[in-house]
């Protein structure tokens, strides 16, 4: 499994209900159901995950994340996730506030537009970025709203969303000391859990 | 060996499982019924395909649809062409596989295939039953097709599969029988049906009652039937399995002739078309049951009996779900479909729910479509190897 969905993982206790949005191959919602008895859903729209997830006997619904998720009832799962689906999504304000209203936590990750890396590509070549985590050209990239680990947290704290934990990582998965300190510069992958 | 088979013989093809023989049982312990009368005794005449493993732990029941019955896959003797309504997706390798599951297919009580039904003789008159045959509803169908699992000794269905109609069962089966199933296949159903859905089927009935061949009902006794009645139920209901987007591209405003007559006989080929499937449907159906399984899913909606909440009602339910619809179906339409599927979330149940991109309509659930046979051949494998590995079997626990 990959070292994001085992940190996530981590941080979802035993017996928990979940929402997965963008649930993949189901990998994360297997997990979970087997070694901590969760009780979930994933959402997903591409019909080979659809078909991984049946054959693994995980619970998941077509439903696209554009269209809200105004078929869940407030507070109905502990925790709602997306991994790396943010900057995909049409309204990632929207989609944060769904999470928050249907979750009582929700844990999020996201590729840092800010890593220095992404910032000299950028800054040096004058072009848009592509590297292993944003390995897309401009002209066919789903990622359309690419962010900052400043620009979420800025958003967090107007929209009164409280950061309950944060894990910034780099492309191997591995938290080193530069990414604890410039989580902004040094970190490729930002992971959260935050509440409101 | 079947060496003198010709190799295009589709009876015989691999895939398919052969030819079949329907068989009846006769049921002598009544059965009481919604409306609130009683069967006092009756047949149900059922097809099965694939081995009852030792301990019956992979049967399937298959329901059918509105004009469905018995015969859902392969030939009834080497001279059939077509094969059984639902041969797209039972066999050895496919969807629902026979070589793992034994597959049961029956036709509902009330039917014309050899269940007994309206055209049935009636034990106390010695007539045809007609039209003083008890009006069914999906609940009594249910409780007919849990006996029908008593006598075969299934104790619990690996899985109760149905479409539309079929699905429906399919549902009623998870909320009156939760400990006889381990899963529910519901595809492109509804959890009752809407104002238009009646209306739909009220132009079909009216369309047979005021044929004047229908005699109340008692067509038999005159030896006639509601032949244009039939048609014209037929051609009404045949516009809303297909879609407008499947209608333009299999017939267009193509011509039969090439060009207008202007007059009333068929012209465009989707009259032929029309014209031909109801006439085939009315020489092959009874009007009575047909009158009969379009008030049974009109009477269909499980909420009633708890306070008009899905939710509740699907609070019953222990089983697992896969839920499908088809994009172009306005029939039963995908939204229906995610009504179940949300009122299975609300209720915390286990559910898994493909909306199958198609412009073939309602009709889809019956074809072959690559994406709808993928997905759902993906769930039921997870279903057979869970009968393999002996995930739900209660008894082999309790035994244990």
């Amino acid at each position: 499994m990959r070292d994001d969905l085992q940190l996530i993982s981590d941080w979802i206790p035993a017996d928990a209900s979940l929402l997965d949005l963008g649930c993949g191959d189901g990998t994360l919602l297997a997990h979970l159901q087997h070694h901590k008895q969760i009780r979930g859903y994933g959402l997903e729209i591409n019909q080979d995950n659809l078909a991984a997830c049946f054959e693994k006997g995980v619970n998941v619904l077509e439903q696209d994340l554009d269209e809200g998720l105004g078929n869940f009832q407030n507070h109905r799962f502990d925790y709602v996730v997306m991994t790396q689906a943010l900057q995909a999504v049409l309204r990632p304000d929207q989609i944060l506030n769904e999470m928050l209203r249907v979750g009582r936590e929700a844990i999020i990750t996201f590729p840092n537009f800010g890593h220095w890396r992404v910032r000299a590509y950028l800054g040096l070549k004058g072009r848009m970025p592509v590297s292993s985590t944003l390995p897309y050209e401009w002209y066919n990239t789903p990622n359309i709203h690419l962010c900052t680990v400043q620009d979420f947290e800025t958003h967090c704290r107007k929209s009164n969303i409280r950061i309950l934990e944060r894990q910034v990582i780099n492309r191997r998965h591995r938290s080193g000391l530069l990414a604890r300190l410039w989580p902004n510069l040094f970190g490729e992958i930002a992971i959260y859990r935050v509440t409101v | 060996m079947p060496q003198q088979i010709p190799d295009d013989a589709p009876w015989s093809a691999e895939d398919s499982v052969g030819l079949v023989e329907p068989k009846t049982l006769q049921f002598d312990t009544a059965l009481e019924l919604e409306c609130g009368r009683t069967l006092t005794s009756y047949e149900l005449v059922y097809e099965t395909y694939g081995t009852l493993n030792s301990n019956a732990s992979n049967a399937v029941l298959i329901c059918h649809a509105l004009s469905g019955h018995h015969h859902a896959a392969g030939y009834t003797s080497k001279s059939d062409k077509r094969p059984g309504w639902w041969d797209a997706c039972i066999g050895p390798g496919k969807v629902i596989d026979t070589n793992r599951f034994f597959v049961v297919s029956l036709n509902n009580l009330g039917g014309c295939h050899g269940s007994t039904g309206p055209a049935s003789i009636n034990p106390e008159s010695g007539q045809p039953w007609g039209p003083d045959f008890p009006m069914m509803t999906v609940k009594d169908w249910v409780n007919s097709q849990a006996r029908l699992a008593d006598v075969l000794g299934i104790s619990r269905w690996a899985a109760v599969i149905g479409g539309s109609m079929g699905g429906m069962q399919a549902l009623q089966w998870s909320i009156d029988y939760p400990d006889r199933l381990s899963h529910a296949v519901v595809i492109a159903a509804a959890p009752k049906l809407s104002a238009q859905n009646i209306a739909f089927n009220e132009v079909a009935r009216q369309s047979i009652l005021t044929d004047p061949n229908f005699h109340g009902g008692r067509y038999y006794l005159h030896d006639t039937y509601p032949r244009q009645g039939l048609i014209l139920a037929r051609m009404v209901g045949h516009i809303t399995y297909l879609s407008d987007d499947a209608m333009r591209m299999k017939f267009g405003r193509d011509l039969r002739a090439g060009r207008f007559h202007f007059g009333f006989d068929v012209e465009f080929q989707v009259e032929s078309y029309l014209r031909h499937q109801g006439e085939v449907f009315s020489r092959n159906f009874d009007a009575n049951t047909y009158l009969l399984m379009t008030k049974a899913l009109d009477y269909f909606d499980p909420a009633r009996e708890f306070d008009n909440s899905l939710e509740t009602a699907l609070a019953k339910p222990e089983c697992k779900f896969l839920v499908m619809s088809f994009t172009s179906d306005w029939r039963f339409a995908p939204e229906r479909s995610r009504e179940i599927v949300n009122g299975l979330v609300h209720a915390g149940r286990d559910v898994s729910y493909a909306e199958i991109d198609t412009p073939k309509g309602h009709d889809a659930f019956l074809l072959d479509i690559p994406e709808y046979t993928k997905l759902f051949g993906a769930y039921m494998h997870r279903v057979a190897n869970e009968v393999e590995n002996g995930v739900n079997n209660v008894e082999a626990g309790n035994h244990a």
